[in-house]
């Protein structure tokens, strides 16, 4: 109310976020602190529970399959990590605004600000997560002699921002869609179980590849190789994976990288462009349901 | 629907311009809030839409500086007016304009988190009304110190009283002297003493020039808050003006309705009375039989 400015953003508009950004910084504050108040380890527990869920698969699943991925632990970290990400923003984002009917209730703020501050909560969490990938390397390289890390890890950021940015446009879509239809969550819960197995997180790509190669020579239809081609192309959360990999498992392996995780320019428009397509889907049924919500919540 | 939109223009004479405002709900008869019943009632077509005006055509010209009342019976539609001129709800026909800062004391305690404490609360509800936290910090020992809850800045909010909960929403909604004031008899709350101290708030931002927007079932501070009132039946304007004529009106209305609710009142009882007496007559003579 202090700072009327002469150029203000629409009502209703995303844009209006940047009036409330404060606001949103309490409500990512509040998220976190909620979270790690009357915790014994606090905000270790993001790390810990990376780490702790990362070693049981790790020894599960090298039982499982028999071909070997090399640093196999860092590969399933990277890909969990990420698509927890993905997956918790936006399954918080999803209740945001029916969590916060008492503040939509009392005064007008922007409502994309309550999914916004669930995925950036969300984000935090993520980089705090980073912590846990950070000591498996360090673990590594102290047990093989060799640095695992070099200065392409940092590309890991341009990763972030696509999938912050695709969790946005998801999130809002699913806040709102949780407003007039309670069960979205279900749906959603459904969804993500069948998309964990869509993302080549404890398997690779290239098992399908060879597999489609065997049934090309057998004269049959080569169907898993279709499968990886949806994977790799409409999958956007295998493409974050892929790419994120690309800056930190891939470097690991000194050179030696199967074709199935190389990575090309077009890997990264195809992940700019689903996270923008996503983000502008979100932003327009958000924008045009918002003002329904006050009746539904 | 281009005629829906809140324009703040800063050249318009009213602080407050409600024009033929009318707000809808839907009333249909279950609320259908998750997928499953949504097709269940798409393909049996009753998914229709039971409409609800909870305004209807509801002109409003408030200039700075006035106190307006707002009376009516319950479901009148004071508070959706409220909730309109705060921007909450969104008009279905007709245009609201407000040219200035809005503190709404509607709800005091709500928007409070309980998990947090009483100083993270200030500043979630600070940024909340859209002050920046620069602001709130150079606000925070007055805050503090209109609340008296010095000694529990950093205990939850969960284990304050429901009167603990409303000064803190008072003192947070306060803080800056609004252009505009909402009240919605929430005074009610709280010890006397803090009552009062409300009160003088109130009084104060007045003297300031501050327009006030009060909703009350109570006639007597009506009369001695406001200078003109709104009177609002079902939805639709009975009369606005003079705060005197207006609740004279009202009272006389309200006083009559009232007569005439006894007047049945007591037929009704007088009905019953006489079955009463029938039936123990009825007793008596089959206990004379006997």
């Amino acid at each position: 109310m202090a700072t009327l400015t002469k150029r203000e953003p629409k009502e209703g508009s995303f844009w209006e976020v940047f009036k409330f950004k404060d606001l949103l910084a309490q409500l990512v504050q509040r998220d976190l602190k909620l979270k790690y108040r009357r915790s014994f380890l606090g905000y270790l527990w993001s790390i810990l529970n990376p780490l702790l869920i990362m070693i049981i698969m790790s020894v599960v699943f090298s039982f499982l399959f028999q071909r070997g991925i090399e640093y196999f632990p860092i590969y399933l970290l990277t890909g969990r990590t990420m698509f927890e990400f993905v997956n918790h923003s936006c399954g918080k984002a999803l209740g945001s605004i029916t969590d916060n009917t008492t503040l939509l209730k009392k005064t007008y703020v922007s409502k994309f600000m309550f999914p916004m501050a669930k995925i950036t909560s969300s984000m935090v969490d993520f980089v705090f997560s980073l912590g846990a990938l950070v000591l498996v390397m360090a673990f590594f390289s102290i047990k093989d002699g060799v640095c695992l890390f070099s200065f392409m890890n940092l590309g890991f950021v341009i990763v972030v921002i696509e999938a912050y940015i695709f969790s946005m446009g998801l999130g809002f879509l699913l806040a709102q869609l949780h407003v007039f239809f309670r069960d979205i969550r279900y749906i959603y819960n459904a969804f993500t179980t069948m998309w964990l197995y869509c993302s080549a997180i404890f398997y690779d790509v290239g098992m399908f590849y060879e597999r489609g190669a065997k049934q090309l020579a057998e004269g049959s239809m080569p169907y898993a190789n279709y499968l990886a081609w949806v994977i790799e192309n409409l999958n956007p959360l295998y493409i974050y994976i892929k790419q994120f990999r690309y800056f930190l498992w891939t470097p690991t392996l000194g050179g030696d990288i199967p074709y199935w995780a190389e990575i090309n320019i077009y890997d990264f428009i195809l992940g700019i462009a689903y996270a923008l397509i996503m983000f502008f889907i979100g932003t327009y049924f958000f924008k045009r349901k918002q003002d329904k919500f006050i009746l539904y919540i | 629907m281009e005629n829906t939109t809140i324009i703040s223009s800063p050249e318009s004479e009213y602080i407050v311009d409600v024009d033929h405002l009318t707000i809808r709900f839907n009333k249909a008869t279950e609320k259908i809030d998750n997928l499953k019943e949504y097709f269940i009632k798409l393909v049996k077509h009753e998914l229709m839409f039971q409409e609800f005006l909870a305004l209807k055509d509801v002109s409003l010209k408030i200039k700075k500086g006035e106190a307006w009342a707002i009376i009516g019976t319950n479901g009148s539609g004071k508070s959706t007016i409220l909730k309109a001129i705060s921007k909450i709800l969104k008009p279905y026909k007709g245009t609201v304009t407000v040219n200035g800062s809005i503190a709404s004391l509607i709800e005091l305690s709500a928007g409070i988190d309980p998990r947090l404490t009483a100083r993270e609360n200030i500043y979630l509800n600070g940024c909340i009304l859209g002050h920046t936290k620069k602001f709130i910090d150079e606000k925070f020992d007055d805050i503090v110190e209109f609340s008296e809850l010095e000694d529990f800045l950093d205990s939850p909010v969960k284990n304050f009283s429901s009167g603990m909960k409303s000064r803190l929403g008072f003192s947070v909604a306060t803080m800056v002297e609004p252009d505009i004031l909402i009240v919605d008899e929430v005074l009610s709350v709280g010890d006397v003493l803090f009552r009062k101290k409300c009160m003088n708030k109130m009084n104060e931002m007045l003297s300031h020039g501050t327009t006030l927007l009060f909703v009350s079932h109570n006639m007597n501070t009506v009369r001695a808050m406001c200078d003109k009132a709104l009177w609002l039946n079902k939805g639709e304007v009975v009369m606005q003006g003079d705060i005197k004529q207006v609740c004279d009106e009202y009272e006389a209305t309200i006083g009559e309705k009232k007569a005439r609710e006894k007047a049945e009142r007591d037929k009704k009882a007088k009905e019953l009375k006489k079955q009463a007496e029938e039936i123990a007559a009825k007793k008596r003579k089959r206990a004379q039989e006997q």
